[in-house]
């Protein structure tokens, strides 16, 4: 995804001058480099300085440029938290705020790599919006949307590298829009991010007409109106989420469900409220957290 | 140049006057720090600062002196600043972005700088002036941001350092001995750096003036909290206090006579 993320930057950045990225130390030998090669000046690698990386990015916007702050999503949203709020969020500055390597996905680097609860957090600031992609392509679309964007700050969490598209046939990306990837007529599996491959690796050929597949990309503002409708559709639904169990999608749909006055089963797969400790693979690690597509695959027969 | 800093005195005197006399409508408010940064405000107001220049008051809680600043020159109106810290009012103690004028919205000390380096990115051909407390400085975030804009050659940035030596009850020399000296601190950053007598507006402009061309620039004013009124002068219960109607009377009588 970050080499995503980099290609389209540097289209967008190509068709127009006011775009800016605001970089923490991250290796420009990686994905950035061509960014950095090609717009010199509207590349700022701040160092390992979170909070000054996204103060930069606020003054920057407020001189009416297209501000992108990116580095590793635990750097990105936890550091320099109150500059997020004040700076961006308070201002409500349209500045897009990238969380690379989100969720468990720096499993192997310890519990200080990983936003477990960078959503929840996210969410409970004012003026906030939240996309997650679920896939490269998604991504795409995302960024496009964070290119034009002029509501406010949005936090943009991301994989890492070697995500599968998923999404090639699927229904039109829409900001605020929930999305079906894929149809069947029973159960609803609503995921966000690139965890969705586990819902997709749980299917197997006689579960394959029975399970949809939802993309939730935007978590804030949510589509209540799109949830309403699978509500109505389908009696068992599936959460998954490379998250914590609190305040995330999970969270927002089971809210929503008592709202909605749904009758049927929740199921949600999130991670458990604990730094559990697996350094060997996100896999793995989720596994602890009670994540795996054998149990996905029961909870669709259940 | 020299004409608008003739009248500086007089300036200063009558924005610590419209200060005090919004202090009666107020529970409270930041006498102690609006009154130790008004002349360095006045000559980056009304003698430094051009048209596209901007101004971030990263000290945000003497926000009220900006306010009183943008009235005079007209930016926001008489009313609008009668109505600080009134109820339904527009105005609160930190300046906010969505008032004329202000440029962005402070009050969390160590966040003015990073957006002034973003400005001063975006912006090369203006200067931006940042005003900030010598408390603030014990903000990691202030020193992440000197190391940069040193390091990317903003060289538009001029900061004023309100060296008041008080925050809001403790002495920066007593609990932060290591504070001292400034001025090397910020030259060794890669900054040019002088020291000030802050309640002096001619020595301010010139400190400023002769700022090296090819660097950022830190001024530390050498100030005194409360200034000039002498039950307020370095007295640490002033960073957070309205005067009540006698001291109102007193501070006005000090300010008629300083004026002389």
């Amino acid at each position: 995804m970050r080499n995503k993320f980099s290609e389209e930057l540097v289209k967008i950045a190509n068709k127009n001058k006011s775009v800016h990225i605001v970089v923490a130390d991250i290796s420009p030998a990686g994905s950035m480099e061509k960014f950095q090669k090609k717009f010199k000046n509207r590349f700022i690698n701040v160092g390992v300085s979170e909070q000054a990386m996204i103060g930069i990015a606020a003054g920057l916007s407020l001189q009416k440029k297209i501000v992108f702050a990116y580095t590793i999503a635990n750097f990105s949203l936890y550091r320099p938290f109150e500059m997020i709020r004040n700076d961006l969020c308070y201002q409500k500055l349209p500045v897009t705020i990238v969380g690379m390597g989100s969720g468990t996905i720096y499993a192997n680097l310890g519990g200080t790599h990983l936003t477990q609860e960078d959503v929840s957090v996210a969410r409970s600031i004012p003026n906030m919006q939240i996309l997650i992609p679920c896939d490269p392509d998604e991504l795409s679309e995302c960024i496009k949307y964070c290119a034009k964007n002029k509501k406010g700050p949005i936090y943009l969490k991301i994989g890492k590298s070697g995500e599968k598209n998923f999404t090639r046939n699927s229904e039109k990306w829409a900001f605020g829009k929930i999305r079906k990837i894929k149809s069947g007529y029973k159960t609803a599996i609503i995921s966000c991010g690139p965890i969705i491959r586990y819902a997709f690796g749980a299917i197997n050929n006689s579960s394959k007409d029975s399970v949809s597949i939802y993309s939730a990309h935007t978590l804030k503002p949510f589509d209540y109106n799109g949830l309403k409708k699978i509500f109505n559709k389908y009696k068992t639904i599936i959460v998954l989420e490379d998250h914590s169990y609190i305040g995330g999608l999970g969270s927002i749909i089971k809210e929503s469900a008592y709202e909605l006055k749904f009758k049927g089963k929740i199921h949600h797969l999130a991670l458990k409220d604990d730094f559990l400790k697996e350094y060997s693979s996100q896999e793995n690690l989720l596994k602890k957290h009670g994540i795996t597509e054998k149990k996905i695959r029961k909870l669709i027969y259940k | 140049m020299i004409s608008k800093l003739k009248k500086a005195k007089k300036r200063c005197i009558n924005y610590r006057k419209r200060l005090l006399e919004i202090s009666q409508k107020v529970q409270a408010l930041h006498v102690g720090g609006s009154f130790s940064s008004v002349e360095a405000m006045d000559v980056v107001y009304n003698v430094l600062k051009k048209k596209n220049d901007k101004v971030i008051l990263s000290k945000g809680h003497c926000g009220i002196i900006q306010y009183i600043i943008l009235e005079d020159h007209k930016i926001i109106s008489k009313k609008l600043l009668n109505s600080y810290c009134q109820p339904n009012g527009k105005l609160g103690v930190h300046p906010e972005v969505f008032t004329r004028g202000i440029e962005a919205s402070t009050g969390s000390l160590g966040h003015g700088l990073a957006i002034a380096a973003g400005m001063a990115i975006a912006n090369r051909k203006n200067k931006i002036f940042v005003v900030l407390s010598d408390g603030e400085l014990m903000e990691g975030s202030v020193w992440e941001t000197v190391l940069i804009i040193s390091s990317l050659n903003l060289n538009n940035i001029i900061i004023v350092i309100d060296n008041n030596d008080l925050q809001s009850a403790t002495r920066a020399t007593n609990t932060h001995p290591s504070l001292y000296p400034i001025k090397e601190k910020f030259i060794n950053f890669g900054w040019d750096s002088e020291y000030c007598d802050g309640h002096n507006s001619f020595d301010i402009y010139k400190k400023i003036s002769k700022k090296k061309k090819n660097k950022p620039f830190a001024l530390i004013s050498k100030t005194i909290k409360g200034y000039p009124i002498s039950f307020m002068k370095d007295v640490p219960m002033w960073h957070y206090r309205s005067p009540n109607k006698t001291e109102y009377k007193q501070s006005l009588k000090e300010l008629e006579k300083y004026e002389k």
